[in-house]
């Protein structure tokens, strides 16, 4: 296959990962915005005058960049193990698998697909946490490049759990189970300088902390961790994930006998 | 100049990792504009051979060329020679045809533009122009299965493996899918079926093979194949009921009436059937119609896949 025949391949699995998430907007574009519309008014309206000042910023301005990306890495994730998952579930992974396409143009079409979405549903939840206050912006470059590679990162995660999912339990079981509990302890509520030192340490484990400080940075100018760090982990996971689907692909866990 | 064949295969393998052997060295050869049945029972290792060639299912060992592309070396020119008919549904069904048509096309390399020309000659030459936005979980049975071969067709394939295409189709469509398959074999195309209607084959293919129990056990052409057959039985509708055969025919070998209406005779290969007709008319008795039990290429099969000449 040459290049222009990869490129139309690629097109063609982003145009439908898209419009296949458009299709369904009420189940893929709506519930973030309801949720972190929730989060805004009880965290930042409600509670968040209570809390006071976040290392020196309010508290709603402070958890904005984390609720963002809470709902970026949801969403990116959740788009491709369920679109995964269905093609395998489906059978109709086979379309590809029976045609040329090269394994890694599948795997990027699907994870830009991700991509699509999760960065859509950051640009829709960030207009919405506007009308709950004012947005600031310290840096628009490490704004969208931790937004586009967290959505990158997590779409690859997605990706290795449409994989090896078996049934659609299994497609919920990392989300509801590991990726909550880790996003809400990346510090999207809190900075980890209030926490004793040594859950300070048990939180530097947490991949997603990572990216919540190099995003909240983008916005604020603060961070609890040093930028050069968030983005070269960032960037070694990314680099792991996408390595590791590709073999998985090559292999043809899950979709080849 | 002797053109490459169109599917080579040698010594093909295949054992699961439960370690059922689906293939014991499949040796087989499809020419170009060949009409080829590949029969068998299920289980008989015709879907595995049919997966080894889709990319569906790893082979353990053995050789696969699809015109002059190795699978091994080169299977991403091997694929684009090859359209895939599956047996089972395999599109999503939430997508209407056009966007299955034309995305197929799309993995194949092809433009948009050009992959909407396509997909507007296909899904009418197949009758589903009326149907192309409409989801394709509220598609029947049979307009299913030719959006399969519409979507098979999209990047205009030089070889069309068809999977048990006509399964649950009613015969109206199936004839008319046949006529179908007949003018695009007709174009050019190189056609491998697998069916269990095997008048299908019989009436379609040019060349039979036989797997049975992942060996091949018979490969040659159909009209060879059926010089094979030793006996055929007709059936014989008698215009006026008869309560019995007549003494003297009443113990001859191959007669036997099966209902007052029915009688059924087997005759051997070349036999005369004018010497039927004689002897009923002999004995007063008036056949109004006459037609072969079974499907011949069905009789032959039943008898190489269960007589052991395997």
């Amino acid at each position: 296959m040459n290049w222009a025949a990869m490129r139309t391949a690629y097109a063609t699995i982003v145009r439908k990962e898209v419009t296949r998430f458009m299709r369904i907007w009420q189940q893929t574009l709506l519930p973030p915005v309801m949720t972190t519309s929730l989060y805004f008014v009880i965290f930042g309206n409600l509670i968040g005058p209570r809390i006071g000042a976040m290392e020196g910023h309010r508290y709603i301005d402070f958890i904005v960049p984390g609720l963002i990306l809470m709902a970026v890495i949801t969403n990116a994730y959740a788009n491709v193990s369920s679109s995964f998952f269905s093609a395998k579930f489906q059978r109709s992974i086979e379309e590809l698998q029976v045609s040329p396409t090269p394994n890694s143009i599948i795997l990027l079409g699907y994870v830009s697909g991700g991509v699509v979405r999760g960065v859509l549903v950051g640009v829709i939840v960030a207009a919405v946490s506007s009308l709950f206050g004012q947005l600031s912006a310290h840096s628009y470059a490490v704004m969208a490049s931790v937004i586009v590679l967290t959505a990158l990162l997590f779409s690859l995660g997605g990706f290795l759990n449409g994989v090896f999912a078996r049934t659609f339990d299994d497609i919920s079981i990392v989300p509801n189970f590991i990726l909550t509990p880790l996003t809400y302890l990346g510090g999207i509520f809190y900075s980890i300088k209030l926490l004793p030192e040594f859950w300070q340490g048990v939180s530097h484990i947490n991949p997603i902390l990572y990216m919540i400080n190099a995003f909240r940075y983008g916005f604020l100018g603060i961070t609890d961790i040093h930028l050069g760090v968030s983005y070269t982990l960032i960037l070694l996971f990314t680099a792991g994930l996408f390595a590791l689907n590709l073999k998985l692909l090559n292999d043809g866990y899950g979709i080849r006998e | 100049m002797t053109r490459a064949p169109a599917l080579t295969m040698s010594d093909l393998r295949k054992t699961y990792a439960n370690g059922v052997v689906a293939l014991k060295g499949i040796d087989l050869t499809v020419a170009q504009g060949d009409f080829f049945a590949l029969l068998g029972r299920n289980g008989a290792g015709k879907s595995t051979v049919i997966g080894i060639l889709c990319s569906l299912v790893n082979k353990t060992a053995g050789k696969v060329t699809v015109f002059d592309a190795d699978i091994d070396h080169d299977f991403a020119r091997a694929k684009s020679y090859l359209g895939v008919v599956p047996q089972e549904f395999n599109f999503s069904i939430f997508e209407t045809p056009w966007q299955i048509v034309c995305n197929q096309a799309g993995y194949y390399g092809i433009g948009r533009a050009q992959a909407k020309r396509r997909a507007e000659k296909y899904l009418t030459q197949l009758g589903l122009w009326d149907k192309r936005n409409d989801i394709t979980r509220a598609l029947s049975g049979g307009m299913k299965r030719r959006l399969l071969i519409a979507r098979a067709l999209m990047h205009e394939p030089r070889l069309l493996i068809l999977d048990e295409p006509t399964a649950g189709v009613d015969i109206e469509i199936r004839k008319s899918m046949w006529e179908y398959l007949t003018r695009i074999n007709q174009s050019g195309v190189t056609i491998i079926l697998t069916t269990h209607y095997l008048e299908e084959a019989e009436s379609l293919c040019r060349h039979v093979a036989i797997i049975d129990r992942g060996e091949l056990v018979e490969n040659t052409a159909t009209g060879e194949l059926l010089e094979k057959l030793q006996m055929e039985t007709y059936i014989l509708d008698l215009a006026a009921p008869l309560a019995e055969l007549p003494p003297d025919l009443r113990g001859r070998p191959g007669w036997r009436l099966k209902d007052s209406a029915t009688l059924e005779v087997d005759m051997h290969k070349g036999g005369n059937v004018n010497q039927v007709f004689a002897e009923l008319a002999l004995r007063n008795i008036t056949a109004r119609g006459m037609r072969n039990k079974t499907n011949r290429l069905e009789r032959l099969f039943l008898d190489m896949v269960n007589e052991g000449k395997a």
